[in-house]
């Protein structure tokens, strides 16, 4: 039997997030029927995008305005979409939206959750996710009747697979969507100068205790916004306050996976590469060659970060 | 007001991970209090502070050696703590309902801490499936928190580093993010005081856990390997510049 799955869409103002789509290549691998779950955009306008990568279905759970943000009645609204469309497995996003959502749905109807999975393999119910740290990839068999998987932000590497898609509406009932005791005062999307999301960005730019003091990270954002890149920071420079926190990468910190990872004048502290030990590519730069950073790398430059940054964004 | 803290008794994040029998990690290794559980400790002593009558009480699910880590928590600040003994390996869900029984059974929570995440596991769910249990509200990854009469007021930290803002009746489940506070270090007395503070043992068979058909096992453990084979980029500043953007360009396609 073909199997139903649910994946919840993430978009930002309206448009989709590349970052879907690896997810639906991954949800999409033993050819099951892929619903795609749209809660705070038009599904219209996301058709087209959806269809080239697998979805034959798309739902749009339309919540009222006022409810979009409340992680509690988004669980809700998902919980009720995989009773509507039976549902056996459903993925999101390993962000800090997924983080607030996925557990929320696990818990109310006591399915197995794993985040930060970068395999799934739905014929066995096994799926890979890191543990200790990230020093281990742990894989893990789950047994229940729908499985919740938070899956890590570009660890899959999207494909495109054309099909075509149909909208159905998923009208939810108020009266199934309670929000008991918890009441969104704000959220933060609101804000339009928030730097980009680490998390999802393709290429990260990261400063250690190398770079010295605060104003030459300005260094790195210069060079990151030639390069699209987000700004990472090792604990040290976030504790020495040239970075927010909201910058670390690492064990205590965001765990990432880009395309490109620059790490400068960081030494590769055991619980920095818990954060991007699965970035692609990594690019070291660091006066000592003895640097764990630099023999855990794909691309080493022993050199002064602060002379090639600058010249390196003159280039870009 | 009874301030439950569910603190874990996890390996030392510096620790060289050893996998044994294909599954399990040889556990001959320093364990400790789970980072984030050290900011939900902080916090309840804060809030302590200034309830006075508050009292703290840290669980563990764990070996008997994890009174090690519950003494840690009492060394913090913590009044009194509970050990819920297995030698077994439990998923979320099971340790969900064994914190919950514990506690139900030690007394009337008027707020629950946990960490935002544990650093072996790394599951993120503890604290949402212990709320739905009691079907209490729920908030994680907390970096600040405001406790008024009967609610309590959250940001809670979304990367990019704006936060989303909730109000929650009490009582509550929170999950500490590290932004929330610096760990309180104990001093020597703090120590000693903690020596002779109770740690309640309670036999995890006895809590009668249900068995639920949902359920997450470890069925292998692999070391994540170094695969990275470096390549040097040398030359002057300039040309290693160069090097870069190509290797960006051609190779990596980000530009
Ligand atoms: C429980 C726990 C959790 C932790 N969590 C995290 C975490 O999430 N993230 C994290 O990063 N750390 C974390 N740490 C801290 C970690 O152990 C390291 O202390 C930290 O990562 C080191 O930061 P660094 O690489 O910037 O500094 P250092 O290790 O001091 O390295 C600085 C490097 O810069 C190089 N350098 C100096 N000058 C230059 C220059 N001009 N150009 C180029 N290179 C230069 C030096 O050769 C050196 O290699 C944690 C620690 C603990 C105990
Ligand atoms: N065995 C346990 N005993 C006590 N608390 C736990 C246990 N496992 C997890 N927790 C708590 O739940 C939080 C989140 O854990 P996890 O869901 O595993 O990431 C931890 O920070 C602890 O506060």
């Amino acid at each position: 039997m073909m199997k139903n799955i649910g994946i919840i869409i993430e978009t930002d103002n309206g448009k989709i997030k590349e970052t879907n789509f690896g997810m639906i290549t991954l949800a999409g691998a033993n050819k099951p029927q892929l619903f795609a779950f749209v809660m705070d955009a038009d599904a219209r306008a996301l058709k087209e995008d959806l269809e080239s990568f697998g979805i034959t279905k798309i739902v749009d759970i339309s919540l009222p305005p006022d409810q979009q943000n409340n992680p509690m009645v988004r669980a809700q609204a998902i919980i009720n979409a995989i009773k509507e469309f039976n549902i056996c497995a459903v993925f999101g996003l390993s962000t800090a939206m997924g983080k607030d959502l996925l557990p929320r749905i696990a818990a109310l109807i006591e399915a197995p959750l794993i985040m930060d999975c970068f395999h799934v393999d739905l014929e066995q119910n096994l799926v890979k996710t890191s543990q200790y740290s990230g020093k281990t990839i742990a894989t893990i068999k789950l047994t229940g009747d729908v499985l919740i998987l938070g899956v890590r932000p570009n660890a899959i590497e999207p494909i495109k697979a054309p099909e075509s898609a149909q909208i159905l509406e998923l009208k939810q009932d108020g009266i199934h969507l309670v929000s008991k005791g918890f009441r969104v005062i704000r959220t933060g999307g609101a804000d339009k100068s928030k730097p980009i999301d680490l998390v999802e960005v393709d290429v990260i730019i990261a400063g250690g205790r190398g770079m010295k003091n605060g104003e030459n990270f300005t260094l790195l954002s210069e060079c990151a916004e030639k390069l699209k890149a987000a700004v990472g920071a090792s604990r040290v420079a976030v504790d020495s306050g040239w970075a927010p926190y909201s910058m670390q990468v690492g064990q205590t910190g965001e765990k990432v996976s880009p395309r490109v990872y620059i790490a400068c004048g960081l030494s590769g502290s055991i619980q920095h590469f818990a954060g991007m030990k699965t970035a692609r590519m990594v690019i070291a730069i660091n006066t000592d060659e003895n640097a764990a950073i630099m023999s855990n790398c794909d691309y080493y430059v022993k050199a002064d970060a602060l002379e090639i940054i600058p010249k390196l964004t003159k280039l870009l | 007001m009874q301030i439950y803290v569910c603190v874990k008794h996890v390996p030392d994040s510096v620790a060289h991970i050893t996998i044994v029998d294909k599954n399990h990690i040889d556990e001959n290794l320093t364990f400790l209090l789970n980072p984030y559980d050290e900011h939900a400790v902080t916090e309840a002593v804060r809030i302590k502070d200034n309830l006075p009558g508050t009292e703290i009480i840290a669980v563990c699910l764990g070996k008997d050696d994890a009174e090690k880590t519950l003494r840690s928590a009492l060394a913090m600040g913590a009044d009194r703590a509970i050990l819920i003994v297995s030698d077994g390996n439990h998923d979320s869900i099971e340790t969900a309902k064994a914190l919950k029984a514990g506690i139900e059974q030690d007394g009337k929570p008027g707020l629950i801490f946990t960490g935002k995440e544990s650093i072996d596991a790394e599951g993120m769910q503890i604290m949402f499936r212990i709320g739905a249990l009691w079907d209490f509200p729920v908030a994680t990854n907390v970096v600040k928190l405001d406790i008024e009469t009967g609610r309590a007021v959250v940001d809670c930290e979304l990367s990019g580093g704006t936060a989303n803002i909730y109000e929650l009746s009490l009582p509550c489940v929170i999950g500490a993010g590290r932004g929330l506070n610096t760990p309180r270090y104990p001093t020597f007395p703090d120590i000693v005081k903690s020596k002779k503070k109770l740690v309640k043992k309670i036999a995890f068979i006895d809590l009668n856990i249900k068995i639920s058909t949902a359920s997450m096992s470890i069925v292998e453990l692999e070391p994540l390997g170094q695969t990275r084979k470096p390549k040097e980029i040398t030359g002057d500043a300039g040309e290693v510049a160069k090097k870069i953007v190509k290797i960006l360009k051609d190779e990596a396609k980000v530009i």
